[in-house]
């Protein structure tokens, strides 16, 4: 029963960094049509820019608070300068053009931190461990299961109850449409765009207590939402909840029953989804 | 792209002096750049593997060395095992690529464009995690290491592949006969269904073909001859490692035929040599050279859509159009 619960709460709280990752990539590719390879450095440039910050003003909470703009701000470049020259070609240079961006970004945090591992502490407030059962968990793990339906929660009401919610929902269900009715579609993009990048930070940033900073985190993450994006279906915010959910789950109870081959786990089901719903589980036809 | 032209005797003359003078280069090149130029035949043959995909398919794999690994480990484990023909461990490395790609193709051929790189991509780490912990066969994160390679056993002499030399023929060789069948199936009507499958599957499959079994197809074929430039690259090396089947492994042949342009038969070979010689070039100077890479990679994908070479390829042949009309 102990195990099961730490297992269950390990799940969860790397499922929904997952999930922030996850619904920034496919919320991207829904309304802009590109997918990011470069999401999983945005999400390493986020974790390595709070920590930098907590260097100048020893803050969790700042370095949360800004990190994440600048990386959003560095979003808004990439979309303005980079992006924008390949909508209407083929998917192959677009996934080139991110691709592009990843190595420069992920060359560019071993250039400036150095390829070693750097430590985030967790702040004071959620620091240390909390008893369950008979051993201890950390409190800074409970505090990711809290924050990720909070943030999830709130993103969902603001594409569902605001103004700029439906614009953005109304855009990635046709973009002509959109651009017919008086939407100015092209700083819509640059905006959902940084909005993509902003959820990756932060996603990072709030991951940076939780694991260890090296220039390979924004790889594992990146492979592991393009699993979560197929499997919930590319474009859904409740299929990136549900896949990204599944998929922490599956790794920490993995460990469990499966052993050394929980590592090949999130490959099975991507490939178990493939054979029975292509499309995903919330994916539309076509 | 015009795959179907008929060669003409100027440029059938004009291969085989290319040929010739490949074959010869070594006697005149130092040992260093015979290595290189070694290792760039390899790296082409990966990369117009990659492009068979790519370029005639019109699918784009992003994990494209999980196929070159597996090659490059049933090489590494037949040497192992005291395997002593060089036919016998390439075929492995075929039949190994070959058969993974099969394996996989299954389940990546049920989405394409952007699904099917994200797919390949997730199927080429899986192949790469199990290489890394599968440590009783693969040997974990140290790989296998090869020490003896196989003499090529040649009209009764022993010629050792180790003499950097012999290894530079016998990869051209290989590589010829690869390249020459490679140019074979794309003439071949199954490449011009390759074609059709790029060009608008929708009408393929109203005509009656299966589109997505000329896609497993092209899948298999591709990764056995990623297999084969694997074993290559092992007998090469003297090593098989997990690295080689890593996501920026796979990246290598993009980039390669990014820079060569899809559209040319040849592109991602020349592509391979750009690539090298870059890496030279910017390593010389900075370690980094990703970075470099990726600053690079930017305004060719922006301003140069067909690739370096494709690109440049495009201009003469509209001079040459221009100056006939």
């Amino acid at each position: 029963m102990e195990t099961f619960i730490a297992n269950l709460l390990n799940g969860l709280s790397w499922g929904m960094l997952l999930f922030l990752i996850s619904v920034g990539l496919t919320t991207v590719f829904g309304v802009l049509g590109v997918l990011n390879f470069a999401h999983g450095s945005f999400f390493m440039l986020g974790a390595y820019l709070c920590m930098q910050i907590m260097h100048v003003v020893p803050s969790f909470w700042i370095g949360i608070l800004v990190g994440p703009m600048l990386v959003a701000l560095l979003g808004v470049i990439v979309e303005r300068l980079l992006l924008r020259r390949v909508y209407g070609r083929d998917i192959t240079f677009q996934l080139l053009l991110t691709f592009a961006i990843l190595l420069v970004l992920d060359d560019a945090v071993r250039l400036v931190w150095g390829p070693g591992y750097h430590v985030v502490e967790a702040p004071a407030l959620l620091a240390g461990t909390v008893p369950l059962f008979f051993h201890s968990y950390p409190v800074y793990r409970l505090f990711l299961v809290a924050a990720g339906p909070v943030i999830g929660g709130a993103l969902w009401s603001f594409f569902h109850f605001t103004r700029w919610g439906r614009v953005v929902r109304a855009a990635a269900a046709d973009r002509e449409m959109a651009a017919g009715v008086g939407i100015r579609v092209p700083a819509l993009f640059t905006a959902v765009f940084a909005l993509g990048t902003w959820l990756a930070a932060i996603g990072g940033a709030l991951a940076a207590p939780h694991q260890s900073l090296a220039p390979s985190m924004g790889e594992r993450i990146i492979i592991e939402s393009f699993i979560v994006v197929v499997v919930g279906g590319m474009g859904s915010f409740p299929g990136a909840f549900a896949g990204a959910l599944l998929l922490g789950l599956l790794e920490s109870f993995g460990t469990v029953f499966a052993g050394r081959a929980q590592m090949a786990l999130p490959f099975i089901l991507l490939a178990l989804v493939l054979l029975v719903r292509p499309r995903g589980f919330f994916g539309r036809e076509g | 792209m015009d795959a179907r032209k008929s060669t003409s005797p100027a440029l059938r003359a004009g291969l085989a002096a290319m040929v010739l003078v490949l074959a010869a280069a070594p006697l005149v090149m130092p040992v260093y750049w015979t290595i290189i130029l070694t290792e760039i035949f390899i790296m082409g043959l990966f990369a117009m593997s990659f492009n068979l995909l790519l370029g005639y398919t019109g699918l784009l794999s992003f994990g494209q060395a999980g196929f070159f690994g597996v090659g490059a480990y049933a090489a590494a484990l037949l040497i192992l095992n005291n395997c002593s023909s060089l036919g016998l461990i390439l075929a492995a490395g075929i039949l190994g690529g070959g058969v993974a790609a099969a394996v996989i193709g299954y389940f990546c051929v049920k989405r394409d464009e952007i699904y099917f790189a994200m797919i390949t991509l997730g199927f080429g780490m899986m192949l790469y995690t199990i290489a890394h912990n599968w440590i009783e066969v693969t040997g974990g994160s140290d790989g296998l290491p090869v020490s003896a390679v196989p003499a090529f056993g040649f009209a009764g002499l022993e010629i050792q592949l180790a003499e950097p030399r012999n290894m530079y023929l016998f990869v051209l060789a290989v590589s010829l006969g690869e390249v020459y069948l490679l140019w074979r199936l794309v003439r071949s009507p199954f490449g011009l269904l390759l074609s059709a499958v790029r060009e608008n599957k929708e009408r393929l499959a109203f005509v009656g073909a299966n589109v997505a079994v000329v896609r497993l197809v092209s899948f298999t074929i591709a990764g056995a001859l990623a297999g084969l430039a694997g074993g290559l690259f092992c007998l090469f090396n003297c090593m098989a490692t997990p690295d080689f089947m890593h996501w920026s492994y796979s990246a290598r042949p993009v980039l390669m035929t990014i820079l060569g342009g899809s559209g040319i038969f040849l592109g991602p070979a020349c592509g391979a040599a750009i690539f090298f010689v870059l890496e030279q070039l910017i390593t010389n100077v900075t370690e980094n050279w990703m970075i470099v890479l990726g600053a690079i990679l930017i305004p060719v994908v922006v301003y140069f859509p067909r690739g370096i070479l494709g690109t440049v390829w495009a201009r003469l042949h509209r001079e040459r159009e221009g100056g006939r009309s």
